[in-house]
């Protein structure tokens, strides 16, 4: 029981950090995209990336369980040529997941940036410094509060998930049972206790972030006013 | 030096606030000059700055520097803003504020050099703040760092958008002095947007009057704002403050330079065309001052 309880949290948090890995790595580049780009279907875009907040999880992971199907064309061919199946598996939560916090990682980073004064970019360009300089050493240096929100939301978020695991994958143990699908699968089998161990442990972290959040932005906040 | 004269031939379609304009700007500016850029708000001045300096692409024409081309329609040529070796201060200062005052300086220059910084970091008085985040600085300070900054890279040509604008008057003269001794001792041809006329006297031995997009008038400040036909013997510029009717005659007041007031009595037809506001000139034949309005 108690080998389940730690694998559980295990996996809950690797789901978690792995998530919020991926989307520094793609959030960051594609935030500096969407804030600077003069396309025309921008907000189309920007409403695709939203998407995820609006719509119910079963929605995505209905569309995701579809692409992973090994019945139709991309997950065919993922069992082809790399013989892996997504559907009900780690990975293929750990996708859906991604996919389904896209919008807390970009949104905060996307804000940040479209709140900086224009001139500093331009000041750094003509400067003579590169895009790439100039977005290491001048933007992100300067959005640090909004980076801390986008990392801090995601893994909460990430934590809670609950509607995609289910639905993309199962309640698989030591697979994709994360701990927001034993709390409850715990209370249909009557099991208040385990339950009440992982809704607390969820309660406390994502309290404990959210509370880091708005500290760090008020200490901001004051520096910016000196 | 003939190689380094400024080739300007270009238009583009501006939206603003009076709806669209057409800049329209032909001229060369020749090396080590300071340029004055003067005009009402939404002339065109600052556009045409950035420019320069490739932060907005122009519809058509040509842009020439020396022998390298900047900017060619037709050619499709337009070298980006990293590649034109120039310094723009901004009118927000555009420092950034996660660098210390020397960071900032540091980070302007193309190889680093410590000896140039300490150099520019007491050129400026700015010794004592060097570990300073720009966002404790005054205003004044501010703009000290942000030329440094702009110097720091060793422009070919250097671009001030309203340098002095947010400063008060006493602070603007200091910085006016500083600003005329920085290029001086460097030589750099620098490009100066203002819409201050004390500045444009004080540092620029060229101006350009922009008038909706285009240039209505340019050359040595004294000719482009004064009256030829006035053989004045001491001539003092400034704006009409206040209008004050006292008897049979007005008084008017003028300030000029910094912030200093005159008082000078005019009749009923000199003040046909005068309002509060305007530019003037004030001047002297002889020994009674009189008041003229300034093209």
């Amino acid at each position: 029981m108690d080998a389940q309880f730690a694998q559980t949290l295990w996996i809950t948090l690797k789901l978690a950090v792995s998530t919020t890995f991926i989307l520094i790595l793609i959030g960051l580049p594609f935030a500096y995209w969407l804030a600077y780009t003069k396309v025309r279907i921008k907000p189309f875009i920007e409403a695709l990336v939203s998407m995820p907040m609006v719509l119910p999880p079963s929605v995505i992971g209905y569309y995701m369980l579809v692409i992973y199907s090994p019945r139709n064309g991309f997950g065919e061919w993922l069992g082809r040529i790399f013989d892996v199946r997504l559907a009900f598996t780690f990975e293929g939560v750990l996708i859906a997941s991604v996919i389904f916090s896209l919008p807390f990682m970009v949104q905060p980073l996307h804000n940040g940036l479209r709140s900086l004064p224009e001139s500093l970019r331009e000041a750094s360009y003509t400067l003579g410094k590169s895009k790439m300089v100039t977005f290491f050493r001048v933007l992100l240096p300067n959005i640090k509060p909004s980076i801390i929100t986008a990392v801090a939301l995601t893994f909460a978020h990430s934590i809670g998930e609950f509607g995609i695991v289910l639905m993309v994958g199962g309640n698989m143990p030591g697979e994709t049972r994360v701990a927001s699908i034993a709390i409850y699968d715990e209370v249909q089998a009557l099991n208040f206790e385990a339950a009440n161990r992982y809704a607390l442990i969820l309660f406390l972290v994502s309290l404990i972030l959210l509370t880091t959040i708005y500290s760090v932005n008020k200490k901001y906040d004051s520096w910016e006013m000196m | 030096m003939g190689n380094d004269v400024i080739y300007i031939d270009i238009e583009k379609q501006m939206l603003t606030a009076n709806g669209l304009m057409n800049l329209v700007v032909q001229t060369t500016i020749s090396s080590g000059e300071m340029l004055a850029l003067f005009g009402q708000s939404g002339a065109g001045k600052t556009t045409l700055l950035r420019i320069l300096a490739g932060l907005v692409t122009p519809d058509k024409g040509l842009i020439k520097f020396g022998q390298s081309v900047w900017f060619d329609s037709e050619k499709r040529i337009h070298v980006p803003p990293q590649n034109r070796n120039i310094s723009l201060m901004f009118q927000d200062y555009a420092l950034f504020p996660n660098m210390t005052v020397e960071q900032n300086i540091q980070f302007a220059q193309p190889e680093k050099n410590n000896s140039i910084v300490n150099e520019l970091l007491t050129l400026f008085g700015l010794s004592e703040f060097r570990k300073r985040k720009p966002n404790s600085l005054s205003g004044g300070q501010k703009q000290r760092v942000a030329l440094a900054r702009a110097l720091a890279r060793k422009p070919q040509l250097l671009l001030l958008d309203e340098p002095l604008s947010a400063l008060d008057a006493e602070m603007r003269m200091v910085l006016q002095d500083e600003i005329a001794r920085a290029h001086q001792l460097l030589g750099v041809t620098a490009l100066m947007v203002s819409h201050d006329l004390n500045e444009v006297f004080r540092l620029a031995s060229q101006v350009l009057c922009l008038e909706n997009g285009t240039i209505v008038r340019s050359g040595k400040p004294e000719d482009v704002f004064s009256d030829n036909s006035i053989s004045g013997k001491v001539q003092i510029t400034g704006q009409i403050a206040r209008i004050e009717k006292q008897d049979t005659v007005y008084i008017v007041t003028v300030i000029s330079g910094g912030n200093q007031l005159m008082k000078v009595i005019a009749f009923e037809n000199d003040l046909e065309n005068l309002k509060i506001g305007d530019r003037v000139m004030v001047f002297s034949k002889a020994f009674n001052p009189i008041i003229s309005k300034m093209r």
